[in-house]
Parts: structure tokens; C-alpha cells; sequence
């Protein structure tokens, strides 16, 4: 038998240092953290979705037929989609940063800039 | 090529949800909310990728132009390159985003592993207990390159144990690369194994191989497809980390596989290894006085092993290789494109993330061999050396035409190896 702490060893530190990608290490911090945030909230998502499903089903609701809950097709894609949807909305300010790479300079001025054009016309 | 040069349409398709990984006699089991979370992780993989065309224009935009302004030419290295990205806003986000995920669902995977470690052990050791199928061998030593960083972010690497019997390294990696991979490596994460053994039957249908060697076989997942391809087959499954051999080997009894033999052994010193106690006790070889592997195997492979390797390792394996392989045996190697001076540098710079982001510390170098060279000097003539890429099975994953790749990750069967001609 082994004896172990399964919650400390579960988030043990790989060997070999951590690469830190932000200027200040605390924003890594906190991004970092609120990803697992995010994580639990889409649990917890999931898990609602479960209930709701077994309860529209007419069956018994308890946590051994949530845990043994699987959905069928058509349940399955929409909860992946909830889940893409999801953290999309999430990562919306990275979508927006990229797509401000793609977009023609012209639709990308400051408010200062077009402001002081539209004042001249 | 795989060249994303725009970002493209988000997914339509939806990534597979965790249930349809398949099951086996010590797969773990999750919880409800386990499951869930690797839904969440494989979710948040996947849209990762598909902001990754934002790091090409940080490049075109702003990080290459402004490099050739500060140093009067163009970025040509990809040291360079990857010190101007590290500077770049966007490619900063994403980056902790990605490693972010990678900590996150190693913790998810030994999460739902380390509760259940001791029933997981058990089970293993039901199956595995007397079976002359699997050979440990505790004085192996573990390799300064496992050991001194773990691959991919995995604590404990492929070897360590918390215990007797233990398994939890293979349960780990088995129910958790779903996150990283969303299905692309099958139910029984077998693609690379099983896109090797179709091409190998459609290619060359009269290649019969009778003795095979997986060498840096993991829990043997791309080995089982070899074995049901050859079912009259001795396949030898080679790896030096006791958990993924104790685990490997269980799940090939409880899928009902029984051709394969797993053993502990350092691949670089499989001929030597006390004085070739490992050749007699398998019955291989006919060398003098004792055991050689010399002409011992007809087919031997390796899949995605050597990036998780060193450079002394690569070119001494592969000499070895041409020594083990009988007259008329092939070799077939699995992994990520290797970087050509063809390959435009943005996208080396981007296949490289996982070596220096991900605990891949030979993966930059290794891609930068030239594998045929290397395959020529240890005695593979060009005539003889074989490049292919063969088709994953998609049974979980729809078409992927235009949906970007996942640099690195892609189940995209990159194959190079070679035949050793009849005496």
C-alpha cells in the first residue's frame, strides 16, 4: 500500500525551471489562477447541465446517477459547444488583440486621431 | 505545408468529450467532475490553437519589422527570434496561457489517479503477477536526460515511483493526453502505431516482420497496433520506467493482447547490458559464448522518443539499430517534422515552443538533425531510406482541412526510417 498525500502530490512542480512569459511575474500569477477558476466554474457548468438533464428525463436524481451520467450524441455536442462558447467568452480579449494584428491600420486609429480628423471636416 | 499565415474560421467542429476514451482493465475512473474538467482543458487546448495565428502576425506586424529596424537586417536565427517574441505582448499572453494549460491538466490527470493509486496498483498487479510477459529489472538506471528535467511538464517523469507496484505515471499520461491531443490520437491513443501498421500493410503487403522492438515504448500505446497487425509476431516493448511497463503491460492482457513482452531496459544498452543477460534470457541472438542482438529483429520503432532523448543517445542508438535489424528488416521512426533550412523560420520558431516551453530540452537540437544524413551514417544508404506521412484515423475527430494546427501537437504521422538490405 502506498501512503501518500494525493492533493499535494496532484499539483507536485515538474523537474526543470519554470519558464515565466510576463514582464512581472505576478500578472502570470493571476492569469494563472483565474484559468483554474475559470475551469471550475465550466465544472460546475457541467455538472448543472447533468442535473438538469436527469431531471427532465423523469429519472432519479442522486449523486450516483449523476456520476453516472453520460450523454448521448446530440447532449454531448452541445455541452462541447457550451464549453467552447464558454471560453471563448473567457478569452475574448486575446481574440480581440489578434484580430487587431489582422485588421487594416485604417479601422485600427486611436480615438485622439479620429476625433481631431473629424473636428477639421 | 502547415503554414498558417492568417487566422482562419474558429472550429465549427466540436472537440469529442472525455467518455469516448476507451476503457480497460486499469484505465482510472473518473468522477463526474473529472470528466468535466478534461472537457474544460481540452476545450480551452483547442481555442489556444486557435488564437496561435495572432502570434504569426505579432511577427509580419510588429516583432520582425521592428528587429530589422534595430539590427539592420532580418531575423535569420531562431535564437533571435524567439528572444524578439518573448518581448511581444501577444505572444507573452498566449504562452502563459499554454503553459498554464499544460500544468493544469497534469494536475487534472493525477488528480484522478493519485485517489484511486492503490485499487489502480492492484489491478495492475492481478494481470501482471507471474506473467513471463513482463520483465523489471530495478537496477535499470534512468538516463541523465529523464531525469534531469520532466518531459512535457509530467512530475515524476516516466520512472519515478511513489511506491511498490506503482502505476500512477501511466495512468496519468494514459487518461489525461486527451487534453492536449482532443481525440486525435484515437480512443486508445494508438494513431501514430496504427497509421505505421496501415501504411506498412498497404505499402509493403509481403513484410511479415517476426520479431519487433518498440524501443522508448511508454505504456506501449503505439505498440499494440503492431502486435494486431503481426498477431504471429514476438514484439518486444522496451522502456526504462517501471510504472509505464507495469501498466503497459496490464492494459495489453485486458484489451486481449498477448504478443507483446514489456521490458525494463535502458534502449542504448540493450546489447550490453549485463553482458547480455537480457539477449539469452529472451532466447535472442546466437552470438558466441552468449547473446547478441546483432540480426535479432525485423522491424524496429521508435514514436516520438528521440526529441525525449540526447544527442549521444541518437546517433549511438541509431548505429545500433542498423547492428540489431536482420538483413532485410525495416525501421520506422515517428515524429514532429524536423526543421529544414527550406522551413520558414517563423514556423521552426513556433514547432520550437514545446522545447523550450513545454520541458522538451532535446527537441530543439534533435529537430535540427538531419535525419537522413544521420540515417546514412551509421550505414542506411539513401537508396535504402524511406519519408512518409501517413493518414491518422479520425475516428473521434472530424475532417481537419482548415482548422489551424496545433504546432507541435498535431497528430500529423511525420515517418522516416530505412530497410536493411538481404545479405
Amino acid at each position: 500500500m502506498i501512503s501518500i498525500d494525493p492533493v499535494a502530490l496532484a499539483g507536485a512542480k515538474p523537474r526543470g525551471a519554470r519558464p515565466w512569459f510576463h514582464n512581472d511575474p505576478a500578472v502570470e500569477r493571476v492569469l494563472a489562477i483565474t484559468m483554474a477558476l475559470a475551469g471550475e466554474v465550466a465544472v460546475l457548468r457541467e455538472r448543472l447541465d447533468t442535473v438538469e438533464r436527469l431531471l427532465e428525463s423523469g429519472g432519479a436524481l442522486t449523486r450516483a446517477s449523476i456520476e453516472s451520467f453520460i450523454p448521448d450524441d446530440p447532449a454531448e455536442i452541445e455541452r462541447q459547444r457550451w464549453h467552447a462558447e464558454y471560453v471563448s467568452r473567457i478569452l475574448r480579449v486575446i481574440q480581440q488583440e489578434m484580430e487587431a494584428l489582422e485588421q487594416d491600420p485604417a479601422y485600427n486609429r486611436s480615438v485622439a486621431e479620429i476625433g481631431e480628423e473629424l473636428g477639421r471636416m | 505545408m502547415d503554414t498558417t499565415t492568417a487566422p482562419t474560421t474558429p472550429a465549427s467542429t466540436h472537440v469529442p468529450a472525455w467518455h469516448h476514451v476507451a476503457r480497460h482493465g486499469v484505465m482510472p475512473e473518473p468522477t463526474h467532475d473529472e470528466m468535466a474538467r478534461f472537457n474544460f482543458l481540452a476545450n480551452l487546448t483547442k481555442r489556444i490553437s486557435t488564437l496561435s495565428p495572432g502570434n504569426r502576425l505579432a511577427w509580419d506586424r510588429r516583432v520582425a519589422p521592428s528587429f530589422a529596424a534595430e539590427h539592420g537586417h532580418e531575423i535569420t536565427d531562431r535564437g533571435d527570434a524567439r528572444s524578439a517574441m518573448l518581448a511581444d505582448p501577444y505572444f507573452q499572453g498566449w504562452s502563459s496561457l499554454r503553459r498554464s494549460n499544460m500544468e493544469m491538466r497534469q494536475q487534472a490527470g493525477r488528480s484522478v489517479v493519485l485517489r484511486q493509486v492503490n485499487e489502480l496498483n492492484a489491478r495492475a498487479k492481478i494481470i501482471n503477477d507471474g506473467a513471463p510477459t513482463l520483465r523489471l529489472d530495478s537496477t535499470t538506471k534512468v538516463p541523465h536526460y529523464l531525469d534531469v528535467m520532466d518531459n512535457h511538464c509530467m512530475p515524476g517523469s516516466y520512472h519515478r515511483e511513489l511506491g511498490p507496484d506503482d502505476v500512477s505515471a501511466a495512468a496519468n499520461y494514459d487518461c489525461g493526453i486527451f487534453v492536449t491531443t482532443g481525440g486525435a490520437m484515437g480512443r486508445l491513443l494508438d494513431g501514430g502505431g496504427k497509421a505505421i501498421a496501415t501504411h506498412m500493410r498497404e505499402t509493403w503487403p509481403t513484410f511479415a516482420p517476426k520479431r519487433i522492438l518498440d524501443l522508448g515504448c511508454g505504456l506501449g500505446h503505439n505498440t499494440l497496433p503492431l502486435a494486431q497487425a503481426f498477431p504471429e509476431a514476438e514484439v518486444f516493448a522496451v522502456d526504462t520506467g517501471a510504472p509505464m511497463l507495469r501498466y503497459g503491460h496490464a492494459r495489453a492482457k485486458s484489451l486481449g493482447i498477448d504478443n507483446v513482452t514489456f521490458v525494463q531496459a535502458d534502449a542504448q544498452y540493450l546489447d550490453t547490458w549485463d553482458e547480455g543477460r537480457w539477449a539469452r534470457e529472451l532466447g535472442l541472438g546466437s552470438g558466441a559464448g552468449g547473446a547478441s542482438l546483432t540480426g535479432a529483429f525485423d522491424y524496429i520503432q521508435t514514436i516520438m522518443f528521440w526529441h525525449e532523448t540526447c544527442r549521444s543517445t541518437f546517433f549511438d542508438l541509431w548505429s545500433k539499430i542498423h547492428t540489431w535489424l536482420a538483413p532485410g528488416g525495416l525501421t520506422l521512426h515517428v515524429e514532429q517534422p524536423q526543421y529544414t533550412p527550406e522551413m520558414d523560420l517563423f514556423e521552426q520558431f513556433i514547432r520550437d515552443w514545446d522545447s523550450w516551453f513545454n520541458n522538451e530540452p532535446f527537441w530543439s537540437q534533435m529537430h535540427d538533425i538531419d535525419v537522413f544524413d544521420a540515417m546514412e551514417s551509421v550505414g542506411f544508404a539513401r537508396a535504402d531510406q524511406v519519408a512518409f506521412r501517413a493518414a491518422a484515423p479520425t475516428e473521434l475527430i472530424g475532417d481537419q482541412t482548415g482548422q489551424p494546427e496545433d504546432h507541435g501537437r498535431a497528430a500529423i504521422w511525420n515517418v522516416f526510417g530505412a530497410w536493411k538490405p538481404l545479405l
